[in-house]
């Protein structure tokens, strides 16, 4: 594809109602009831905790609420129509992927989890400067 | 008890943050999507750490997290307004709903 079209998200086709469109709702939707219901249905990941810990029930689900956020945030990565849209929606994955570092130091107990987040969090931040930069047309080094 | 107000603050942070994406993906706009996701995951991901500090305590750990708090509070704005100064230099139009446009008038005042 011409990447001006995907920067400036210029289609030709009209996509409201077309039938991939649909099914792309369909999966946001089914993500989202997911995440309503997974705090009660579903029981945490076994091997991931230790079992001693207080609150290990409780961080094990809050695990699946941030992992099925997360999802929707890769909905608009993939969906997105313009590049900017793009931008924002890994922006925000970087966030959460350090309260998903941050909830992973409570219901294990190791406490290098927490090291990946502060990591996540100055590399999201450099590369979202440069990719907005680069999005309004400038060198990286200006 | 410090245990028990962190996992509230853990919480309030998941909710804060599901809302976020939720925002993320259900608005029309480059711009309402950087003013509802941006600060709320911010918020909701700054009062989990704060709940993982207070369930951690004074610890290594409880420590970076507060230190992750004050980066993020810093550099998550910087960001957020890099992205929109891009997008709107780029080119990127606003949603047809929309009233007004100060930033487009300022450029045109300059000219």
């Amino acid at each position: 594809m011409n990447p001006v079209r995907i920067l400036t998200g210029q289609r030709k086709i009209n996509m409201e109602n077309s039938n991939g469109v649909k099914i792309f709702r369909w999966f946001a939707g089914a993500i989202i009831l997911t995440t309503l219901f997974s705090v009660i249905i579903i029981k945490p990941i076994p091997f991931l905790f230790y079992p001693d810990l207080p609150y290990m029930g409780f961080t094990g689900r809050a695990l699946y609420i941030i992992i099925l956020a997360s999802f929707l945030t890769l909905y608009r990565i993939w969906k997105g129509p313009t590049g900017a849209d793009r931008i924002v929606a890994t922006e925000i994955l970087g966030i959460m992927i350090v309260g998903l570092c941050s909830v992973l130091t409570v219901s294990t107990g190791r406490s290098w989890y927490i090291d990946i987040g502060i990591a996540w969090a100055l590399q999201s931040f450099i590369s979202t400067l440069a990719l907005s930069k680069y999005l309004e047309g400038r060198d990286f080094d200006e | 008890m410090s245990d028990i107000i962190g996992i509230v603050f853990i919480s309030i942070g998941l909710a804060f943050d599901f809302l976020g994406c939720l925002g993320l993906v259900r608005l029309p706009d480059v711009y309402n999507r950087l003013q509802a996701s941006t600060k709320s995951v911010t918020v909701g991901t700054c009062s989990i750490l704060f709940g993982t500090f207070l369930v951690v305590g004074f610890t290594s750990a409880g420590i970076k997290a507060l230190l992750c708090i004050i980066f993020l509070v810093l550099t998550s704005p910087v960001s957020a307004h890099a992205i929109a100064r891009g997008a709107h230099r780029a080119g990127v139009k606003l949603c047809e709903k929309s009233v007004v446009d100060k930033y487009k008038e300022d450029k045109e005042g300059e000219a």
